[in-house]
């Protein structure tokens, strides 16, 4: 393969119509005779729902339709297991799923109880006030441990407890390891992730073509094909009926794959019935509680080590918050279990948790996935035996990393893809070193650090590893055509929701085929275009979906030099494919434009042999049969105000290696943002629940998102250690950017405080100025 | 009064509009859903996000915090009239897409309205300048480096004397 594009800083082929307001959101759908629809959310976070009065509301001008779960009839139903749990042995899986309405008990603020259907937005809007529900409320569940404890409420009465989930795994045996260790150490540790916050929140507009009897539904999904089987059987159409389409979409980060999220459910059934298009599109404060979160985890966590450092073993046992319902599974809190194992040789690992039901938002997936909360604990944990051993916070890291000769890795216990967690490659120490190198770190130490701190300023450096399994599978799918005036059509299952896919993808195709990036037309998420497909989750997009695009391109590339050779008489050895045509080595006068091959593969007369197909195109899918292992190292120093806790970072660096990289620039974009929502994680972003599970900072004013104030200029660097598991070499890196920073902060803000000789440990994110003035006036308490 | 309506004019990018909208008619929604201009995108609706940031006689505001009728009279000007009528790109439109200054691109008409207009003001601005400017306009995707670079770049370039 010629590599003129793969690889290279390839300007964005989508940026146009993005610079210039002409691209398609999910907003900017509009169609003749479109009703509009708002939904009534429980204000209460866990009630019975005694009677709804709808009659007011339907006396309004303007207001067509108004439905609750009764309407829906047959259509009310709860959404299926969208995530099944790992085949682990001993393992509890209770599912409470979703529904689309409320109808006899509502289980967390938000929860749609009606939905109003207008000719406006403003008039739907206007008749939820006339809605007249009746509640009886009922105590909410909202303390994560409170909820695991016996006697508490419970969220799904009928369980008889609030266990969503419980799960052992294990690696060896801890209690030998922790029996001739030199020294353990015992933490209890809070992490909590917060909603993703894309700047376009959802929306959704389902279109009922009755003549046709076809279904097209505009939606800010990540997983289109599964929005469209999953619609096509719950309104008893084919799929076939059922077009689903994920325009440009504004951010997804996770959440936006969920489904059906009861919008996704309910307008189409109402499109039916009304026979007219109809639009929702969520508005920012029913996204604070109608959109799924991630929040927090209690890890009570132990690590043995020997005298040197290096570590025995760990046990950790540790509770999720799950939020209502949990037809997502248990991919955040299985992430949380096999990413605390990190690049460390971890000879004994024993990991118990406890998902926990609560009157509070479905929690699901967001950028990083429970990662964090992993990396959080081990990171910390590390931090915690340098200090009590007298060992360099770098060094500490460095004698536990995993050795070059040790891949692939088998960590024994399942991932979040059923698999056994093996790390298929990686090359951990030059990492480490880029990242020590890039941030100065002995200089800053020896140096830097004491004639800063004499000054009485107070700056501090922090160093943090993580590895992160991507690219799972189980498959993604392409079609890449020639058409006949030589440019090419590609089409891929996944939703983009700005990684980049137009171009990267684009990459990958014009050079199997010889022509130029621009000649490469991408459509991706129409089903349409490409029916099967998992979706964008998981930095799995230019893995999975790459690796597909690739083995497509190939598979064309092979027709058009059968085709070439047939037409030139000529061994295929003897042709070239560059600049859009097939020509003769040596003579490159003699040529055939790739669009003429085209036109040749669907001839008018003559036969098409058996075993061949028509046209110069193919149809291929790419599923690899494990995640590929990213694996990265964070650093960063910062000043911290020791009067006002404000804290600004001077330097932050990150190393990372994700394999092949296809497209430099976007990589980095994808690191940057990684980052930036790791340090709103990390210090900005806390969802502030009461005792009875209201939202209380549901507004952008009070949810505090990073600023260009807030994130600096950072410094990328990578190694490149190709993944063997697809032939691209490629690894995910569209999480990795997020995950290690709030473990980063804790340690660059206890070392700028020098918190440790204050007796001081900060064991929990997300921080903020006022959260660390607590933290140290508890530790002059104590 | 929710249903009390007002004929209003205003320019947009150069062309003249008439309309009659209801007191409580947003200024985005005007945009968006009446002139169909949809390239200015809405966030938050409650001035926080910026994303749907357009100008007002030149001067940044936020359209999802005003009504259709407070523009009567007034020159507006959206992401739509950016580019030149050939449809080239602005230097600031060129530059984000140089240094990939957007990802998603659904907060990047809001951030090109605020940016154009501080550019008109200070052509020749540091970094911490750019970042003070670009601090009311959320991006959730890009860590904004990029951005700040295409405006320090555009920068430079409009010094030099592009349009």
């Amino acid at each position: 393969m010629t590599t003129r594009f793969f690889g290279a800083p390839i300007k964005r082929i989508e940026d146009k119509k993005l610079l210039t307001g002409r691209a398609l959101f999910i907003d900017d759908v509009e169609l003749p005779g479109m009703l509009h629809a708002a939904f009534l959310r429980s204000q209460a976070a866990h009630a019975r729902i005694k009677h709804i009065d709808t009659s007011a509301a339907l006396k309004r001008e303007g207001v067509i339709a108004v439905y609750t779960a009764n309407d829906l009839g047959p259509y009310w139903q709860a959404g299926p297991l969208l995530v099944p749990p790992p085949p682990i042995p001993g393992i509890v899986f209770n599912l409470r799923s979703h529904v689309p309405l409320a109808k006899d008990t509502i289980r967390c603020a938000g929860e749609p109880i009606a939905i109003v259907v207008a000719e406006s937005r403003y008039i739907a809007e206007d008749a939820l006030d006339d809605i007249a529900v009746d509640l009886e409320i009922l105590p909410a569940v909202v303390d994560l441990e409170k909820a695991s404890k016996k006697g508490s409420t419970c969220v799904h009465a009928d369980l008889g407890t609030n266990v969503a989930a419980h799960v052992h795994q294990t690696k060896g045996d801890y209690a030998r390891a922790a029996a001739k260790a030199h020294l353990t150490i015992k933490r209890r540790f809070r992490y909590e992730h917060g909603i993703s916050s894309p700047i376009e929140t959802r929306g959704v507009v389902a279109q009922w073509d009755a003549r046709a009897e076809q279904m097209t539904v505009w939606d800010t999904t990540q997983a289109p094909v599964f929005v469209r089987s999953l619609l096509a059987g719950a309104l008893g159409l084919s799929e076939g009926q059922v077009r689903v389409i994920a325009p440009f979409v504004g951010g997804g980060f996770g959440p936006k794959i969920f489904m059906l999220h009861p919008e996704e459910a309910t307008l189409p059934w109402i499109a039916v019935r009304l026979n007219r298009p109809i639009k929702w599109i969520e508005d920012r404060f029913e996204h604070f509680v109608a959109t799924t979160h991630e929040r927090g985890q209690i890890h009570d966590a132990e690590i043995a080590l020997t005298k040197d450092g290096r570590i025995l073993g760990v046990k950790d046992v540790f509770l999720h918050d799950n939020g209502a319902y949990n037809p997502y599974g248990l991919t955040v809190p299985i992430n949380s279990q096999c990413t605390l194992l990190g690049p460390y040789v971890i000879p004994a690992y024993d990991s118990t948790f406890t998902s926990v039901f609560t009157n509070l938002t479905i929690v699901t997936p967001y950028r990083g996935a429970g990662r964090q909360h992993g990396v959080f604990v081990i990171e910390r944990l590390l931090d915690l035996a340098a200090h009590e051993l007298g060992i360099d916070a770098a060094e500490i890291r460095r004698r536990n990393l995993i050795p070059n000769d040790a891949f692939p890795f088998n960590n024994e216990i399942i991932y979040q893809d059923f698999a056994p967690l093996q790390y298929d490659s990686g090359n951990y120490e030059p990492v480490l070193d880029k990242a020590l190198a890039a941030i100065g770190y002995h200089h800053f130490i020896r140096e830097e650090q004491p004639k800063i701190r004499a000054e009485g300023r107070c700056v501090g450096i922090g160093i943090a590893c993580y590895v992160e399994g991507t690219g799972i599978g189980p498959y993604e799918g392409a079609k890449v055509q020639v058409r006949s005036n030589g440019k090419v059509s590609v089409a891929t299952g996944v939703g983009t929701q700005g990684q980049g896919h137009f171009t990267s993808f684009a990459q990958i195709v014009a050079d199997q085929l010889g022509v130029d990036v621009t000649d490469v037309d991408i459509v991706t998420g129409d089903t349409d275009r490409f029916y099967w497909g998992a979706g964008t989750f998981a930095s799995r997009g230019a893995v999975v979906a790459g690796n597909a695009v690739n083995e497509a391109s190939l598979a064309v590339r092979k027709k058009a030099l059968k085709l070439a050779s047939d037409a030139f008489e000529c061994a295929e050895e003897d042709l070239v494919l560059a600049d859009g045509k097939v020509s003769l080595v040596g003579v490159p006068e003699k040529f055939i434009r790739l669009g003429e091959l085209a036109q040749r593969a669907n001839p008018m007369r003559g036969a098409v042999k058996p075993g061949t197909e028509p046209g110069l195109e193919s149809t291929q899918y790419f599923g690899p049969p494990s995640g590929s292992t990213a694996n990265g190292v964070h650093a960063m120093i910062v000043e911290v105000d020791p009067e006002t806790f404000q804290l600004q970072i001077l330097k932050y660096v990150v190393v990372h290696d994700c394999g092949t990289v296809i497209n430099p620039l976007i990589l980095e974009g994808q690191i940057h943002g990684g980052v930036a929502q790791g340090i709103g994680n990390a210090f900005f972003e806390k969802l502030s629940f009461d005792e009875q599970g209201q939202l209380l900072n549901a507004s952008l004013a009070d949810y505090l998102l990073p600023t260009s104030l807030d994130v600096p200029r950072m410094t990328l660097d990578h190694t490149v250690t190709p993944s063997p598991l697809n032939p691209l070499g490629i690894k995910g890196a569209g999480e990795a950017g997020a995950i290690p920073v709030g473990a980063l902060f804790a340690q660059a803000i206890e070392n700028a405080l020098q918190l440790k000789d204050r007796g001081v440990e900060i064991l929990e994110i997300p921080l903020s100025p006022s959260r660390v003035f607590e933290l140290i006036a508890e530790g002059n308490k104590a | 009064m929710a249903d009390e309506s007002h004929d209003i004019t205003v320019e947009v990018n150069g062309a003249s509009y008439r309309a009659t909208v209801e007191a409580r008619m947003l200024l985005s929604d005007f945009l968006r859903h009446e002139l169909k201009l949809a390239g200015t995108h809405v966030g938050c609706e409650h001035g926080v996000c910026g994303a749907c940031t357009v100008l007002l006689d030149g001067a940044p505001v936020r359209s999802c915090l005003m009504f259709a009728v407070q523009a009567n009279g007034h020159e507006l000007a959206t992401i739509e009239g950016l580019a030149s009528a050939s449809g080239d790109l602005s230097p600031l439109q060129a530059a984000m897409h140089e240094h990939h200054g957007l990802q998603c691109g659904y907060c990047t008409p809001g951030i090109l309205m605020t940016m154009t207009a501080f550019l008109r003001e200070n052509n020749a601005p540091s970094e911490n300048e750019v970042r003070e400017a670009l601090s009311g306009n959320l991006c959730r995707c890009t860590g904004y480096q990029n951005i700040v670079d295409a405006v320090l770049d555009a920068a430079g370039k409009i010094r030099a004397g592009a349009p």
